[in-house]
């Protein structure tokens, strides 16, 4: 059997791809993409920790997360198709001015 | 040890996909590496006894989100981030300031991995404590879920009608009745 702690690594691991992605892409949807890489790191943590514990919260506030991120998806892409419509970029250092 | 090739072969397939979409230029082979790095961890839930959340993991995010992105990268045919000028002459690109960034990085994440080493209870098998049958039934997921957790599962139901239509709005274009 895993021991517990190589899951906690491994999601720290992915979780530490999708902080360094935010930080360095200069491009929306790769930004939004980094962001789903981190929620899935977490549910990791959640799914392995409610293992370790022989309780069933762990996948249900997974399932909770996972429909966050589908609405947090949704509402992103919908930003991310005004933005381009605006500027005919992705690029967030395009998008300084709070109004044009 | 099949348990243990499996768990090194889908960690190694979660974090080599997941590094190669944040090191891809082209958002399109991004979001089709997220799917493969989503998948492995589908693998990893099973093998922790969780089989509603692999296959929940396979339909709404390799099923759903993803499909989403893919269909906004082909909606805005913007392929390749933009070389602006503001882009390479960002102070964070410099040479040195990125490397002496991923040495931090890469110093964090070893320190917590031995950190994590460290702690003697962590260390015994996941499943040593618990019995399988506790955590793989979806029946007793589902009554926790509509008992225990009913305000949450509503609220939920509220958000994802607040999402739809927001989205709806937002992405509506300007003078549209």
């Amino acid at each position: 059997m895993i021991p517990l702690s190589y899951y906690l690594i491994l999601s720290a691991t992915l979780f530490a791809i999708g902080a360094a992605g935010v930080f360095m892409r200069r491009n929306l949807i790769t930004i939004l993409l980094s962001v789903e890489i981190m929620l899935n790191a977490v549910n990791l943590t959640f799914v392995a920790f409610g293992r370790y514990a022989g309780d069933l919260d762990g996948q249900i506030i997974t399932f909770f997360v996972m429909t966050v991120a589908a609405a947090e998806a949704a509402v992103g892409l919908a930003l991310v198709i005004a933005l381009f419509r605006h500027r005919e970029s992705l690029n967030p250092d395009a998008f300084t001015s709070l109004k044009w | 040890m099949p348990e243990t090739v499996t768990f090194f072969l889908f960690a190694a397939l979660a974090i080599g996909a997941s590094t190669l979409v944040i090191a891809q230029r082209n958002p399109m082979y991004s979001v089709l590496l997220l799917i493969a790095s989503f998948g492995a961890l589908s693998g990893l839930y099973i093998q922790l006894e969780a089989p509603f959340v692999a296959v929940a993991q396979i339909i709404i995010y390799a099923g759903a989100i993803m499909v989403l992105f893919l269909f906004v990268v082909m909606l805005l045919n913007a392929p390749k981030e933009d070389g602006a000028d503001w882009d390479r002459l960002h102070p964070l690109r410099q040479p040195g300031v990125a490397r002496w960034g991923t040495l931090l990085a890469v110093l964090l994440i070893v320190q917590l991995a031995s950190a994590l080493m460290a702690v003697r209870e962590y260390n015994t098998p996941v499943g040593a404590q618990s019995d399988a049958a506790t955590v793989n039934s979806v029946a007793a997921m589902g009554r926790s879920i509509f008992t225990r957790h009913t305000f949450a599962f509503e609220a939920t139901s509220i958000l994802i009608l607040v999402a739809m239509v927001g989205a709806v709005v937002l992405a509506r274009r300007e003078g549209d009745q």
